[in-house]
């Protein structure tokens, strides 16, 4: 018996589908199962195919699978655009009443969904407790786990009471009885009781609101975009509890200037966006590199140019992140691979913004801030907070060695230049040394300044911060065989389908290994460059059409990579990327 | 600086850096006025912060000894606003021209507005672009020939009085360079009033559109049977052709979004990541 399954469920927007499996997902997990789900969204607000995918294993989930065991179609159309993602041989759960499949050579169980739902229970609003049911009877989820999922979820809904209670408990019972009575199960699928953990279930969105909190963020500004708004409304809740402040902003110009307002005012702060909105803020981000202002922009990226496709996921912001912005520009960019790195790297981000003054851009994307993950608990440990160096009037900055030109003994040198490009902020408040933030290229005292010799230097200082933080930051760790002869580089949220495809392929004999670097700007040269030299080729598989990390570690390392690129708004897959590995061995 | 001013004089808020303005420039009158306007009020250097946008009036944070902003062309209320949301124990003000707040920045005008954070806006509008040597801006008149509207502008003229009333902000009052201790008392009461508090002030150009002897001729008390409280008829002072109104047109007392923001806050707990994850235990 398989003790992971993936588990599909099509249906149309608004009927249940989505809302189903989540329950599924979250009652698995509560089980003490691991989960990770993938779905997609129709662009209309309600009606629109939609689709729900979660995997559920014993053991550590890193990709959403292959293809999926079981597909439960609720409609004709359904079934028309899921069918070509089931496994061969696999589980197909329709309701004889919507539509006959062309079984081919899949395991078929016909369950009159709508005719429990209309005639039996009686509410035909229970469709997806009667699929839940059925999935209980079928492959072993027990009906009291997903009883307490959906106790909790009505708790909080403005829909409750008691009836409705009721009827989704018989719609389960009902639903699960039928099948142990009138179908004889002939597959593999089936999940035996497990330990429990102590695991949380949440999506990527929802760890970077955590991160954000846990990192001391105190100011939030934003405008609605998908699919960053959670993070928005996560913090706009959330924030009050804390003692911050929240402002949604007419654009995301405005947003990121609060932002900056904040920040000069001492806050840590964010704001989150998509591609559009990313956009428009780029004046800002070469404002807050020029003024030395930290600050973290979350950019959860979808597929694009332009709207492009608001609800798909595509990793295809990379080559903007590392280079928006008029002038010579230094910023930190970060990707996040998995839901816990969404919390640890959101708290890096911070540190990172107020450590070296700097924006600090973090490129999550649609499919990680919608995936849903069990995470063990333990991961979300409290924050350790780096802070601003602060002026001092003693001595000019405390542990900051001043290279050049220490500043004349009674006048503030907000920017002074020190070896490390780090120099002490203030901020305003009784008995703080005053400065003017600029745009403009100014002196060590912040006076705008034209001086050749003054850019020049101040150049130098504030791309000197990125050195330090190159020294300083934490170097990603290779994954696989030490003795790989096949290398895989990739970023963002395709790390646990490369990682799962590496499992695989050493498991057939295959000698490959992975890196994957969490920052990507200032990368972690000297790491990187040993991995390539470790290995005779080396795939980098992107979520993007023109290879963006590819042509970025061309340009620094004259690595001639083999692309792997899909750009048609869904993530990889496990399987997809170990064909890259089959076909160059 | 880092003693604190028991009395403050107008020079303790000047910088050592010179303006960058020609000379005649109206921005001095307005830049004097400021300087007397925070040393009525006693405020401490420190905990003031003058934020501006881009534009000749936008070096200004540069003259102040305060701290101070200078942010991009346009962005100068949302980054006031920000600071004060976070911020609400400073003195934020924001200082900018005609085209950094009704052209690229006139958007955030119509949210700041409807917010009613507590900041301080002094516009100085010399009708005209300054930094960019003479094209016409929103508040050039009908028919203006400059640089960039050779025969002359076709659209119509901007009206910052009326719009901010029509947009129920809750301080609107106009100042003239020329006459400084007049805007230096303005700037005082803006500064005083609890919300966001609107300055026009006509501050010319002597560069690139001389307006000095019109504005001399225009500029009018507003008059004094005119209450504060009167929208109405205080659109219909800002509608006036003939006349430049200066004063206080409107001032309304109403809740500010800081104050309204921080009264959310007094419950606030520590932060306790074990605790917040148990929601999704």
């Amino acid at each position: 018996m398989e003790n992971d399954i993936t588990i599909r469920i099509g249906g149309e927007s608004g009927e249940g589908t989505i809302s189903g499996g989540d329950i599924l997902a979250l009652a698995a997990a509560r089980w003490g199962y691991h989960v990770y789900t993938f779905r997609t969204f129709p662009a209309e607000i309600l009606g629109g195919p939609c689709m729900f995918q979660v995997r559920i294993s014993d053991r550590p989930v890193k990709s959403m699978g292959d293809n999926a065991d079981v597909l439960i179609c609720l409609n004709k159309e359904a079934y028309d655009r899921n069918i070509g993602e089931l496994r061969h041989g696999g589980v197909l759960i329709y309701d004889p009443s919507d539509f006959t499949p062309d079984t081919g050579d899949c395991i078929t169980y016909a369950i009159p969904f709508n005719e429990i739902a209309r005639k039996e229970v009686q509410l035909f609003q229970t469709k997806n407790m009667v699929m839940l049911g059925a999935i209980s009877g079928l492959f072993g989820p027990p009906i009291e786990a997903i009883v307490q999922v959906v106790q909790s979820k009505l708790a909080k809904s403005r829909k409750s009471n008691s009836t409705l209670m009721e009827k989704n408990i018989l719609a389960l019972e009902i639903a699960k009885k039928y099948v142990i009575a009138q179908l004889s199960k002939n597959d593999p699928y089936l999940l035996g009781p497990v330990a429990k953990a102590d695991r949380v279930v949440l999506n990527g969105n929802q760890a970077i609101v955590a991160g954000a909190l846990a990192a001391e963020c105190r100011f939030f500004a934003g405008y609605p975009i998908t699919p960053a708004s959670d993070i928005m409304e996560g913090l706009a809740k959330e924030l009050p509890q804390v003692g911050g402040t929240f402002l949604q902003a007419e654009d995301e110009i405005a947003a990121l200037a609060a932002v900056l307002g904040a920040s000069y005012g001492g806050a840590r702060a964010m704001t989150a966006t998509s591609g559009p909105g990313f956009s428009l803020m780029t004046e800002l981000i070469g404002l807050s590199s020029m003024a030395e202002l930290p600050a973290v922009i979350i950019d959860s990226q979808r597929a694009g140019p332009s709207t492009g496709m608001p609800t798909k996921m595509e990793q295809s912001d990379l080559s903007f992140a590392l280079n928006a912005g008029h002038g010579d520009t230094p910023r930190i960019v970060v990707a996040p691979a998995n839901v816990a790195d969404c919390y640890d790297l959101t708290i890096l981000a911070f540190n990172m913004a107020e450590r070296y003054q700097m924006p600090v851009l973090f490129l999550t994307d649609q499919s990680l801030s919608a995936r849903v993950e069990s995470v063990e608990m333990g991961v979300f440990k409290p924050a350790v907070l780096q802070r601003r160096v602060e002026y001092d009037t003693s001595n000019n900055g405390a542990d900051e060695k001043v290279a050049v030109g220490a500043g004349a003994a009674n006048d503030y040198s907000r920017y002074a230049y020190t070896a490390t490009g780090i120099s002490p902020m203030t901020k305003p408040g009784p008995g703080a040394m005053t400065y003017v933030a600029t745009g403009l290229e100014h002196n060590e005292q912040g006076h705008p300044d034209y001086e050749p010799e003054d850019h020049t230097a101040m150049m130098e200082k504030r791309f000197r911060k990125l050195d330090t933080a190159a020294e300083e930051l934490p170097k990603p760790e290779r994954y696989g065989d030490e003795n790989a002869t096949i290398g895989i580089i990739g970023w963002g949220s395709t790390e646990g389908a490369i990682q799962e495809a590496i499992d695989r392929a050493r498991a057939k004999g295959y000698k490959v290994a992975s890196l994957h670097p969490r920052i990507l700007s200032p990368l972690p040269d000297r790491t990187i460059r040993e991995f390539i030299r470790s290995v005779e080729k080396v795939i980098v598989p992107e979520c993007n059409y023109s290879g963006q990390l590819a042509n970025l570690l061309g340009a620094k390392y004259g690595l001639q990579a083999i692309r792997v690129n899909k750009f048609g708004g869904i993530p990889f897959t496990a399987g997809e990327i170990l064909r890259a590995i089959e076909e160059v061995s | 600086m880092t003693q604190t001013i028991i009395n403050p004089t107008p020079k303790d808020y000047k910088s050592e850096v010179k303006p960058t303005w020609c000379p005649g420039c109206g921005d001095f009158g307005v830049l004097n006025a400021t300087y007397r306007g925070l040393a009525a009020l006693k405020l401490s250097p420190e905990q003031t912060v003058v934020v501006s946008g881009i534009g000749c009036s936008s070096r200004f944070p540069h003259f102040m000894k305060t701290f101070g902003f200078h942010s991009v062309h346009g962005r100068a209320l949302p980054v006031a606003q920000g600071l004060k949301m976070s911020r609400p124990d400073l003195t934020v003000v924001a200082v900018g021209g005609d085209g950094d707040s009704f052209s690229i920045g006139a958007g955030h005008l119509v949210h700041a507005a409807l917010r009613n954070i507590d900041i301080t806006v002094i516009v100085m509008d010399n009708e005209i672009y300054g930094l960019t040597k003479g094209q016409t801006s929103p508040t050039s008149p009908h028919g203006h020939v400059t640089k960039s509207t050779p025969y002359g502008l076709l659209a119509s003229q901007f009206n910052p009085i009326a719009t901010a009333l029509s947009l129920n902000v809750s301080f609107v009052a106009r100042g003239y360079s020329a006459k400084p201790k007049d805007l230096a008392a303005l700037i005082e009461q803006g500064m005083l009033h609890k919300g966001f508090s609107f300055i026009h002030v006509l501050s010319p150009c002597p560069t690139f559109y001389h307006t000095f002897d019109a504005w001399d001729a225009a500029v009018t008390p507003i008059p004094a049977d005119h209450s504060i409280h009167d929208r109405g008829n205080a659109v219909k002072l800002a509608m006036e052709t003939e006349k430049q109104f200066t004063g206080l047109f409107y001032q309304e007392e109403r809740q500010t979004m800081d104050q309204a923001a921080h009264e959310l806050v007094k419950q606030a707990k520590t932060f306790e990541i074990a605790q917040y994850m148990q929601r999704y235990a």
